[in-house]
């Protein structure tokens, strides 16, 4: 029997982390439920591409229901504490601008940093809890030898969130509990339905959570226009890596890098994004082979199993969520920078995603595509 | 676990004996007030009975109160009932959503409304209203006491404004009722809605003052309940409550018993001043309900300090809830020009009758080291006192 302790959990009323409440509960942990109230969804209702009504998504009204529900069923003390303007100012204000200067951004690692593992972390400590348990599929252990908290890839790989985790200090690490990193999701489906868990089949949800539908573009000009901002106009030309204009296009924020469709331009073979230039609004198109690369740099670094990189290292480096971990060499190309070459070319490197590095299932760090 | 309630701003218990008036009509006197035969006349007479306490408490004839669902029922009722499109009214920016929200309505029919301002204390200025004040100006809306802060706003002198340009005056009376004495006529108000759970009667249960000669166009349309004033079979045992929660808010605020509620929130004001630093009383500087003490303690998260002192039995409350339970910036401290910084590290603790001195010791017991808790844990608060 583990000793013991006041443990918050975030809830956010899906399955996951309503099972980790119900799991911590069963092992004898004073639990307490806090849901975080991160974007009003009714605030763009109405305009263009936004639903009148939003189910189902985080923050909405059902989720927080299914959230209370829960912890009622628990018998645990359950609040929704506010952090709408921290998120706004650290997650969709950034979101929007990394689009319009032509980047990908991933809003999840923002949240995690800024919100999740910062804000509701003080939060929960103020309140007397001596640490946050989420539902992320993630692994933490203290290495005595290294003197450090390790973040591991979760045993069920395909569920691996540790892409999202890079950025998480030494000191947030120390006060947060992972109970998914070690079971699979049919196992934590059955064991919600053990706990007779009114939510076990709850669908998982996929999407970003303030982006209704999952269309980034109608979202950034309702945003906008709540705002009374204009859209900025981020058209120019589409340009080939040589720099011979073969056409022009609506506004960088409409591509990312390797995409194929929407770019208007008819020739002999396929044509991909391979580059944004967002000083020059410039969408760089070329082929299939010309999309790969075998050197980024990344910037904004988080080390978690070193303290630092003092020389070059062998690890394994991920460039996005659904990508394959490559084989890769990383070191320091300045104060907070980190210069990382392949051994075999990857497929549309993108800046804006994250690039971390894994050595085995251990995360070394990570860092920000620039 | 011993738990302590001081948010009866937000609703308050029903006190024993109102239980006890209510309990018959529950089951045993179940008559529809408007039946022909005994068990009608039997629910019938009670309900007048109580009316005739309301009244009693306001200083209005019985026939001039309308028995409601409520507060929010009350003002929507008063506003929406009396105002047309093309009128103007006047109101104020620290007025319950339930006012706040009928103007906001209004203005989307056709309907220009005035929010005047308040000062550093939460006062509305007469001047202000008067000066607001337009051709086609049929109603002044302003509250009487904030649930808040608890400041009672100067409406005699709002009444005498309304009374010389020949407008309609209603005043919001939730917070107001039970806490401090009420003469409409004093007022000189056309409109003064209550709530019962405000006054430790039931929820679900309230009354309008509608002046004499005042004419209302009904929100809901049905048989001829309160003088086609508001139609629906009466919700007996709720207005029975009423009636009594009435009497006895009436008893002690003749006796004078108000003194002692204010003494015992003082004590806890001073009690928290004296141990906690850089804190302050919001609206201190205004006349406040006797129950009320709005503070704030710089460098936390209100939020989080409800939270906290909830977990260990104390309740007390920030700003006004949003649907999903979140806590959102009062517009309340905002208008007063308190810092958002401010405004969101202010809590409220609101007295019932139900409080006894011991109640403000035991929270006296937990907020100086809860505070200092959320303070230790604050960057803010370590940031402040680096640079100090």
């Amino acid at each position: 029997m583990p000793v013991s302790r006041t443990i918050a959990v975030a809830m956010s009323g899906g399955v996951d982390s309503s099972t980790v409440a119900a799991m911590l509960r069963a092992e004898g942990h004073a639990v307490i439920g806090l849901t975080m109230q991160l974007w009003n969804q009714r605030r763009l209702s109405g305009r263009p591409g936004m639903p009148e009504a939003v189910r189902g998504r985080c923050c909405s009204l059902d989720d927080v229901y299914d959230a209370r529900r829960v912890a009622e069923a628990l018998g645990i003390p359950y609040y929704v504490v506010n952090h709408e303007e921290r998120f706004e100012r650290d997650v969709v204000r950034p979101f929007v601008e990394e689009y319009l200067s032509g980047r990908t951004p991933i809003p999840c690692s923002l949240c995690n940093n800024h919100l999740k593992f910062d804000q509701l972390l003080i939060v929960a400590q103020q309140i007397g809890a001596d640490a946050l348990a989420t539902g992320h599929y993630a692994r933490l252990e203290y290495d005595e030898g290294r003197g450090r908290w390790l973040l591991k890839r979760a045993t069920d790989t395909s569920k691996d969130q540790t892409y999202f985790l890079f950025g998480l200090s030494q000191e947030q690490l120390s006060r947060t509990i992972f109970p998914l990193g070690g079971m699979t999701k049919p196992a934590v489906r059955e064991l919600a339905r053990d706990h007779g868990l009114a939510l076990a089949e709850k669908p998982d949800s996929q999407e970003i959570c303030f982006v209704p539908g999952g269309d980034y573009k109608k979202f950034l000009d309702a945003y906008l226009a709540d705002q009374g901002e204009a859209l900025p106009d981020t058209s120019g030309e589409l340009v080939t890596a040589g720099g011979e204009v073969v056409g022009e296009h609506s506004g960088i924020h409409n591509f990312t890098v390797g995409q194929r469709k929407g770019l208007g331009v008819a020739t002999g073979s396929p044509l991909y994004v391979i580059q944004i230039n967002g000083d020059k609004r410039q969408v760089v198109v070329g082929g299939q082979e010309q999309l790969y690369s075998r050197t980024l740099r990344t910037h904004r670094v988080n080390f978690i199993s070193i303290g630092d990189l003092h020389e070059p290292r062998r690890v394994a480096v991920k460039i996005r969520h659904r990508h394959e971990a490559a084989p890769a060499t990383i070191e320091k190309s300045g104060a907070d920078e980190v210069l990382v070459t392949f051994d075999d070319p990857q497929r549309a490197i993108t800046p804006g995603q994250a690039a971390v590095f894994y050595d085995g299932e251990i995360v070394v760090g990570g860092g920000w595509i620039i | 676990m011993r738990r302590v309630y001081l948010d009866n701003n937000a609703t308050t218990p029903i006190l024993p004996e109102v239980f006890e008036a209510m309990r018959p009509y529950f089951a045993e006197r179940f008559g529809n007030a408007s039946s022909i035969h005994h068990h009608g006349q039997e629910t019938r007479a009670a309900v007048e009975r109580s009316r005739e306490s309301v009244a009693a408490l306001l200083g209005c004839r019985a026939s001039e109160i309308v028995f409601t669902s409520g507060g929010t029922e009350g003002d929507n009722l008063a506003i929406l009932g009396l105002v047309r499109e093309g009128d103007h009214v006047i109101s104020s920016t620290i007025e319950h959503h339930a006012v706040l929200n009928s103007c906001k309505h209004l203005e989307t029919a056709g309907c220009e409304v005035t929010y005047v301002p308040v000062d550093g204390n939460g006062l509305v200025d007469p001047n202000d209203v008067r000066r607001a004040l337009r051709a086609n100006t049929k109603l002044i809306s302003i509250m009487m006491a904030n649930n808040e802060t608890g400041v009672l706003q100067p409406v005699e002198e709002i009444g005498k404004v309304a009374a010389e340009a020949d407008v309609y005056f209603h005043t919001d009376g939730v917070q107001a009722a039970g806490k401090v004495p009420i003469d409409v006529h004093r007022i000189a108000c056309d409109l003064l809605s209550i709530s019962g759970h405000k006054m430790h009667a039931p929820q679900g249960v309230g009354s309008l003052y509608v002046r004499k000669g005042t004419i209302l166009q009904p929100m809901l349309y049905g048989g001829s309940h309160e003088r086609s004033r508001r139609a629906g079979t009466e919700n007996v045992p709720g207005i029975i409550g009423l009636g009594k929660a009435a009497e006895i808010a009436k008893e002690a605020l003749d006796r004078g018993d108000l003194a002692q509620m204010a003494a015992m929130r003082d004590c806890l004001q001073e009690g928290i001043l004296a141990e906690v630093e850089t804190i302050g009383v919001n609206g201190t500087g205004a006349p406040r309900v006797p129950n009320t003490t709005n503070i704030h303690f710089d460098y936390i998260e209100g939020e989080a300090l409800v939270i906290a002192l909830d977990l260990k039995g104390l309740a007390v409350s920030t700003g006004a809830a949003c649907s999903s339970g979140a806590i959102e910036p009062s517009h309340v401290l905002t208008a007063m020009g308190l810092p958002p910084d401010q405004a969101r590290a202010s809590l409220r603790f609101s007295l019932g009758k139900q409080n006894t001195p011991e109640d403000v010791e035991f929270a006296l017991s937990l907020i100086p080291s809860t505070v200092a808790r959320l303070r230790e844990l604050s960057p803010v608060y370590n940031k402040a006192a680096l640079s100090t």
